[in-house]
């Protein structure tokens, strides 16, 4: 056994340092792609013992990835140098509400629907809400910078983080924002902190900012014969004074998976499918329906939905929840990606979707939080069938090239990890990358904290095929 | 190559790729919970068994996280893809069943067990003439055959309290086999009678006759049922349990009923899926379909025939266990909670995450009674906050385990467990009028 591990093993207690094969196996994978196994994985339950992890990896320069409940699309939580799984995952769930502030206090394993199911009591939200919100930690969601529907009018993580805890790479604790909403002390190390996808230090504890829950919610869906017209009624809406929590789309492609997989009554017909929802007052609701049926109407809707009560709008936003897994039947293997362009692009994003998936001749089916500019391009294949996996790269590559060419970014939600490393260069040039990278080794002299991610390795490719 | 092959197919290779390890199944499986690693999630025993059936892992690897699942099927519920996880499982235990090198001892207890024990009334009814978990202790032969790597003693004593008292053998003898209502039947109904059931709990059995011809069916025993096979495809024995099944099978075609009713969510969970078993479109696959159609849970079909109305008020707090089976593979969660609160007095509370296995499953907790009890203890925490004095529970293993729960924390004299059948039966049920 390595030195490194023994070491471990004499400081933690038996059941934290898993080395079995089985364990380990088990902590090499994502919701992602590849497969890597590591040495060890620790299961930490308190800062302290995440500094000791710390120290000890540093001392022996043994790699360290952070890894939540591994929910991650991106790779994040891949351990692709070996070395240690640090599983947050059963660290003791704390949530430390304080009303009159409007802020919570979590610890690192929390799991995010939790937070809202315990700020509800007090009236307040907490607004990120990735589709994974019940499953993942928000150790994790904090490390890759969740997002989810709603981050159209509510932003993503970031913009609810105020306070971080942090463990550093060589082993220190350090504290970053504070408790207040307004700070503008110093650099804003919270902001560097999220979404560096665990490649600067282990979270231990946030502070984060809620809000009232907004007191009444309706749902609308709107039917498009034509795609550039749902991206046109996205972009007047938006313009019109009105600001949904939640425009969500979805192609003809996706419709159509979702109506053979669990019939909910969508049109199989329609190009296109806007859901939205309103929030805030029930009289500003009310005027805003009208107004949102009425712009939906002058641009050519072929229909519209307003459903009467929370069973039928229930139903709407159900059939969207299906889309993952019905799409799931088309072929076993999803290539999930979150490509974002800026709100008037859309429609020319769609249009170089089609001419990509053509090229390539890909199951490709685009749905997602069209108000935020955020597609969810899904190319469904087979991980098996080396051959079409080969196209499916090339035509991943392609997309991205065609989200940053737009004036858009390589990910809206999801991280970089491994997937898109090689593409950073391509959106931030390579001065801007190398900013990036001084910043990294200044925080981690030594390399060790989730080496392998977000910075591309000397001709590193998108790979999708574990062999 | 051609051996990997073999292996891939037996492991139901290509059924894990339907998982895309989103991992929205963890926060569902009870033991994930209890013993806190993906190891132990359904979404890490998928991935076990493809990386063994892709030979980086070895089957010895497997091994532990195949045993220690319960099979409680909660994750296929929640399951966003519908990954055939029971068909997963079920190919892991078999392959590492068939890889297992047993002593010549081990495989006659198994043999006995398996092929005589289980599958005969007449050991059942010796079973149930009062010491059948003593009897039993081939279990721990079994146990031991499986190369459990911490063996629990089996704890016999503790079950042995929460046994109800067994009728006399000339009592079990009388039973009649064909039961007339008053008046035209309104069904006839073929009895699945079970083996747990019908040995340790043959009153309740009684009971649920009694209800159905209250009710106003025809109930018919037919005479020669024998065990559903789910114990069997637990143990990985999936050639015998597919015996049982034609057996079965055969004996309730015989005459024109309309329903197979069971008592027993576990073994109701295997009677409905008996079609898996055999290729789509054999002539075996057709009569299994002809019987699964009418396989139905008591309470299903109490509800169906809605025939009942209840005269003595059962003035009780009572909470709900689901079973497993019931919910996560029949899929039958409203007519019990139905039932329950068609009972004049009776109010129903139900506890924070009732479709959490209470961990009987099967012999689960004979063969891994620690972590059994780790399960149960969650379960308690949850059923104590309800603050109940009934328990009620549709399933022999979770009867006895929720009654193992109550004598645990030291509740026996307060809180009752019933099967939904006992609770019935509590408020004098009578045809409407």
């Amino acid at each position: 056994m390595k030195e490194w591990i023994n070491e471990l093993n004499s400081f933690f207690s038996a059941n934290q340092v898993l080395t079995e094969p089985a364990d380990r196996y088990s902590y090499s994978f994502d919701g992602s792609f590849g497969e890597y196994l590591p040495d060890a994985v620790v299961q930490v339950k308190t800062k302290e013992e995440v500094v000791h992890v710390m120290k000890t990896a540093n001392r022996y320069k043994v790699p360290v990835t952070p890894r939540g409940q591994g929910t991650c699309l991106s790779g994040g939580p891949l351990p692709v140098k070996g070395g240690i799984v640090l599983d947050t995952s059963q660290w003791p769930a704390s949530i430390d509400v304080t009303p009159d502030d409007l802020i919570a206090v979590v610890s690192p394993g929390v799991l995010t629907a939790s937070i809202n199911q315990e700020v509800e009591k007090y009236g307040l939200t907490y607004p990120p809400d990735p589709s994974s919100a019940h499953v993942s930690t928000i150790g994790g969601n904090l490390a890759e910078n969740s997002g989810g529907p709603r981050g159209l009018k509510y932003g993503v993580t970031k913009d609810y983080v105020i306070g971080l805890e942090l463990v550093t790479p060589e082993g220190e604790i350090i504290k970053t924002g504070g408790r207040t909403i307004k700070n503008v002390t110093g650099f804003d190390l919270t902001k560097l902190v999220i979404g560096s996808e665990g490649t600067l230090g282990v979270i231990t504890k946030a502070t984060l900012k809620l809000v009232p829950k907004p007191p009444a919610v309706q749902t609308l869906m709107a039917v498009f014969d034509e795609v550039e017209l749902s991206g046109k009624a996205i972009s007047k809406t938006l313009t019109s004074g009105i600001l949904p929590s939640k425009m969500e789309f979805m192609d003809q492609a996706s419709v159509q998976a979702v109506e053979n997989y669990k019939p909910s009554g969508l049109p199989v017909d329609a190009a296109a499918l806007l859901m939205i929802e309103l929030d805030g007052r029930a009289e500003a609701i009310k005027a805003e329906v009208i107004q949102v049926e009425k712009i939906m109407k002058e641009l050519g809707a072929k229909d519209i939905v307003v459903p009467k009560n929370e069973e039928e709008a229930a139903k709407i936003w159900q059939a969207r929840k299906q889309v993952s897994p019905a799409i799931a039947k088309i072929k076993p293997t999803k290539v999930s990606e979150d490509a974002t362009v800026p709100r008037s692009k859309i429609a020319e994003m769609m249009e170089r979707l089609k001419v990509i998936k053509e090229k390539y001749n890909i199951e490709l089916v685009v749905f997602g939080h069209a108000g935020d500019g955020n597609l969810h391009p899904n190319i469904m294949c087979d991980k098996r069938n080396e051959e079409e996996m080969i196209r499916v790269e090339q035509a991943v590559g392609e997309i991205f090239e065609a989200a940053v060419e737009l004036g858009g970014t390589l990910s809206g939600e999801h991280g970089i990890g491994t997937m898109k490393a090689p593409f950073m260069e391509q959106e931030l040039g390579s001065a801007g990358l190398d900013m990036m990278k001084r910043i990294k080794d200044s925080w981690d002299p030594n390399g060790i904290m989730n080496p392998g991610k977000m910075f591309p390795e000397r001709d590193q490719k998108l790979v999708l095929r574990n062999e | 190559m051609n051996d990997l092959k073999t292996l891939q197919e037996k492991l139901q290779y290509d059924k894990t790729f339907d998982c895309v390890q989103c991992g929205y199944c963890l926060p569902a499986c009870p033991t994930y919970e209890t013993m806190e690693k993906e190891t132990h999630s359904p979404r890490g025993r998928i991935n076990l068994v493809k990386m063994a059936a892709e030979g980086k892992t070895s089957l010895e690897d497997l091994e532990e996280p195949i045993e220690k699942c319960l099979g409680c099927m909660a994750c296929t519920t929640v399951c966003p893809t519908n990954v055939q996880y029971g068909a997963i499982l079920e190919g892991a235990k078999e392959t590492l069943e068939d890889n297992k090198e047993k002593s010549k001892r081990s495989e006659k207890t198994e043999e006995f067990l398996f092929r005589s024990f289980f599958p005969s009334s007449k050991w059942m009814n010796r079973l149930g003439n009062a010491t059948w978990l003593y009897q039993a202790t081939g279990l721990q032969k079994v146990a031991r055959s499986l190369c459990l790597t911490a063996m629990a003693p089996l704890h016999l004593g503790e079950f042995e309290k929460v046994i109800p008292s067994q009728p006399s053998p000339s009592k079990r003898k009388k039973r009649l086999q064909r039961v007339e209502p008053e008046g035209t039947p309104a069904a006839k109904i073929a009895f699945f009678t079970g083996c747990v059931m019908d040995s340790v709990f043959f009153e309740i059995n009684q009971q649920t006759i009694e209800l159905m011809k209250l009710s106003g069916a025809e109930v018919i025993l037919p005479e020669h049922q024998t065990c559903c096979g789910a114990l069997h495809a637990h143990s990985g024995k999936v050639g015998l349990s597919k015996e049982l099944a034609m057996e079965n099978i055969k004996a309730f075609e015989d005459e024109n009923i309309d329903y197979i009713v069971n008592n027993a969510g576990g073994c109701g969970a295997r009677l409905i899926e008996y079609d898996h078993l055999f290729e789509e479109g054999t002539k075996w696959h057709r009569r299994a379909k002809a019987f699964t159609e009418k396989v139905k849970d008591i309470s299903e079909v109490l509800v169906e025939l809605d025939a009942l109305e209840f005269s003595a008020p059962v003035e009780k707090l009572v909470t709900y266990q689901p079973s497993c089976h019931m919910t996560n593979v029949q899929r039958v969660t409203k007519p019990p909670r139905q039932l329950i609160e068609q009972v004049p007095g009776v109010k129903l509370r139900e506890m924070n995450n009732p479709d959490f296995c209470c961990g009987s499953a099967g012999v689960y907790n004979i063969v891994n009674y620690e972590d059994s009890m780790e399960i149960l203890n969650k379960k308690m925490e949850d059923v104590n906050k309800t603050n109940p004095e009934v328990i009620v529970t549709t399933n022999p293993g979770c009867l006895l385990q929720m009654k193992l729960g109550v004598e645990r924390e030291g509740k026996s004299g307060e809180v009752q467990a019933f099967h939904l059948v006992e609770l019935l039966m509590e408020a004098s049920p009578r045809p409407k009028k």
